[in-house]
């Protein structure tokens, strides 16, 4: 299997789903010409033309409301925005339109939006956001966000493929940063199922997009030094998440960290807690932890971001405690 | 009007639950303040608890013979007043506060709560977590067990690795094997006939499981041995009139033989001690339990700091200790914190017995029936009364030889009393 990049997963999930589906077309700022501004797109424009690939306005609205009437008229547009921060302007669309059409309706809107997201790119405030959770919260819409190649380019297609909106979280961070073996012929991973990307015993690390890659870092370190053996459990999908898959896991390491990039109050895994608590509280041999950012906006300088973003070092200590709970 | 929560008072610090043994008023019967509502059972003691607030029984929530845990609510009594039940203050019926306590009243009444009132703290036990506690149900480990699983987790928390670790060594044989339950009798078939099938009261099942557990714990070994009680006895016909005109109840053999154990432990320490795992605790002070027998069983109310009492003291000690255990009046504290047991098996005519030992302690000492006896002295025969006294202990810690020292010490203290004394 060919090795690729996190962000050329992502550019051939696309590309051959435009090849494979003539409905499938993409919507955003400066992807044409230009060629995205992390050049996901590049190339696009020459091949598919500017018919299905679309340089908009900037006007996140626009896009949004745009791909949602081309969904609904039985189009499968790929809108991307530029950041993911910027989604708050289409808002609107997003959460009162697009999501709410199914059930107004009756119709699908297989549309898919594309959201940069995440830190540690010293971005600062307006280019590091993960907005997930405002998203999670709203009924109507799916939400993924892949941690490697091969899970990204498969939840991709299947994000297209899908009858509903489907919110793609990608992180620039892992664009280039991380490799991974991806399978040249079609598969699609299918959307809420999670994945274990490390098997363990003692207490399991519930995670999805770039900390999964930290929680694997974590449960290496502790591997060796304290010969515990903790498991990492991928969510993958947010919006269904895997509920079977988690409570697999927590009946057999009875210890659970909850992890994400975003900020910790109100983020997804306060959700991800309680719906275990709710399901398998017989089961906790110690309270369940969450980590996640620190609750303020993505600091700027480098060494506060780093202090802001759960790292190796928090996830260990958290680690730490939970096993000797 | 208000209602009032009757809750099950917690009689005792570590005391979690109680039986209910009788209602004695009926849903829709008028009760005064402080009159008796009902009896309860405790792992320690029986106790009559006494209506916190004069009103109407509206509703008996726990039947007889149910087992709740403290705090629980009980009963509703509706009150005719509506201010009374706040101002109740609640109280713990064995707060270890130095407050003298009035002596005809040692039970308190109930504590009460008014329904909005914040639910009261439970007493702190050992946490287990979810996981360990339904582990420790589907393997059928009892929660006296868990209470003693060694635990590796923070602060002493028993692990999920702890229990299965305890269940693993126990079904490889290497963990104590867990209590035998008093109730695995063989099982009776019933349907044949001719046989009753009566529930054990709460009392009964306490002092089975204690029995069971004491002879489990501490192997059990006796020695017997004889007093000449020659000038006790005279010395008691000499005072026990006046002793029961004075104090309004019967001179007894039981202080003197208090007395005597007392001096002997004083001079054996180590028959006053307890085991602790691999450890022995030495007391400084000598408490004597002194075996009661009920209506429906037996009680074992504790003569706390014997040693510092004369003869009258301890005279008017068991006097007081046995009229309330009949009458259940005993608080949980009177019946803990014994170091050293006496019981009288002589009471029924008996000669010696071989008691069981109350745990923790390490002997228990019977006394027989005294009786004029012919026995040989200097190559004569004599008539005296004499009395035999048997002792089991626990030879985990107590030899022969200590055991049968001991018990000549108590003999030589017996026989050798000093009835010049005044009582």
């Amino acid at each position: 299997m060919p090795v690729q990049p996190y962000i050329e997963a992502i550019s051939a999930a696309l590309w051959e789903e435009m090849e494979r589906d003539k409905e499938v077309f993409l919507l955003g700022e400066d992807i044409g010409v230009y060629g995205g501004a992390f050049k996901v797109t590049k190339g696009f424009l020459e091949k598919f033309g500017e018919e299905r690939v679309i340089d908009t306005v900037l006007a996140e609205a626009a896009i949004i409301g745009a791909a949602t009437g081309a969904a609904i008229v039985g189009m499968r547009p790929v809108a991307e925005m530029q950041f993911a921060d910027f989604v708050t302007c289409g808002f609107n669309q997003l959460v009162n339109n697009t999501a709410s059409i199914h059930y107004r309706w009756g119709l699908p809107v297989p549309m898919v939006v594309r959201l940069p997201s995440g830190g540690n790119i010293h971005g600062g405030p307006f280019h590091s956001r993960n907005p997930e959770a405002w998203f999670f919260h709203q009924p109507g819409l799916k939400l993924v966000a892949p941690s490697t190649p091969y899970d990204a380019k498969g939840l991709l297609k299947a994000a297209i493929r899908d009858p509903d909106p489907v919110l793609f979280f990608e992180y620039k961070y892992l664009y280039r940063r991380i490799k991974g073996e991806v399978p040249s012929e079609d598969y699609v991973v299918p959307i809420g199922k999670a994945d274990v990307k490390r098997k363990g015993n003692d207490a399991t690390i519930i995670t999805y997009g770039p900390t999964v890659h930290v929680a694997l870092d974590a449960a290496q370190d502790i591997a060796g030094s304290d010969e515990y053996d903790v498991e990492v459990l991928d969510l993958r999908s947010l919006m269904p998440f895997d509920k079977e898959a988690i409570l697999q896991s927590v009946k057999r390491t009875n210890k659970v960290l909850i992890l994400h990039e975003d900020t910790l109050t109100g983020g997804i895994g306060g959700e991800i807690a309680a719906f275990i608590n709710e399901n398998a509280f017989e089961y906790l041999d110690a309270p369940v932890r969450r980590l996640g950012a620190c609750d303020t906006p993505v600091p700027y300088a480098p060494t506060l971001e780093t202090e802001f973003l759960p790292g190796k070092d928090k996830v260990l200590k958290n680690l730490k405690e939970l096993l000797e709970y | 009007m208000a209602t009032i929560e009757v809750i099950m008072p917690q009689m005792g610090e570590s005391i979690a639950e109680g039986t209910i043994v009788k209602w004695h008023k009926k849903v829709g019967d008028p009760v005064k303040k402080d009159e008796t509502l009902l009896e309860i059972s405790t792992d320690k003691v029986d106790s009559e608890i006494p209506s916190p607030s004069k009103g109407i029984l509206k509703k008996i929530l726990v039947n007889e013979n149910e087992t709740v845990e403290v705090h629980t609510v009980i009963a509703h009594i509706e009150s005719e007043g509506d201010g009374e039940a706040v101002k109740e203050p609640e109280k713990d019926a064995t707060a270890e506060s130095a407050e003298p306590q009035p002596s005809e009243e040692k039970t308190e009444p109930a504590p009460v709560t008014e329904k909005s009132s914040p639910e009261q703290e439970k007493p702190k036990d050992r946490f287990f977590s979810p996981l360990v506690l339904n582990i420790a149900r589907k393997e059928s480990v009892s929660m006296g067990e868990l209470e003693n699983v060694p635990g590796t987790g923070a602060g002493g928390r028993v692990t999920k690795k702890d229990i299965l670790k305890y269940i693993e060594d126990k079904k490889a044989g290497k963990t104590e094997e867990k209590p035998v339950e008093a109730f695995a009798a063989p099982h009776v078939e019933v349907s044949r006939g001719g046989v009753e099938v009566v529930q054990m009261d709460a009392m009964r099942k306490k002092i089975a499981e204690h029995m069971v557990q004491s002879v489990k714990t501490s192997p059990h070994v006796s020695s017997v041995t004889e007093a000449d009680m020659s000038r006790i006895f005279t010395f008691r016909e000499k005072h026990k009139n006046a002793f029961e005109k004075r104090e309004g109840f019967k001179l007894t053999y039981t202080p003197f033989m208090v007395d005597a154990v007392v001096k002997a432990l004083k001079k054996y320490p180590l028959m006053n001690a307890s085991i602790d795992g691999d450890k022995i605790l030495m007391k400084k002070f000598i408490n004597i339990g002194v075996a009661v027998a009920l209506e429906n069983g037996l009680i074992v109310p504790v003569i706390k700091h014997a040693d510092e009492k004369n003869l009258t003291g301890l005279a008017r000690a068991v006097q007081d200790l046995a009229v309330r255990a009949r009458n259940k009046k005993l608080v949980p504290d009177e019946v803990q914190g014994g170091t050293f047991t006496i019981t009288n098996p002589g009471i029924f005519g008996n000669l010696w017995g071989t008691p069981i030992i109350s745990q923790p302690q390490l002997a228990i000492l019977g006394v027989g029936v005294i009786k004029k006896r012919p026995v040989v002295i200097d190559d004569m025969i004599a008539i005296k009364p004499m009395v035999y006294i048997s002792m089991s202990y626990d030879h985990r810690l107590i030899d022969g030889a200590l055991g049968g020292m001991f018990l000549q010490t108590v003999v030589r203290n017996l026989e050798n009393f000093d009835d010049k004394q005044s009582i």
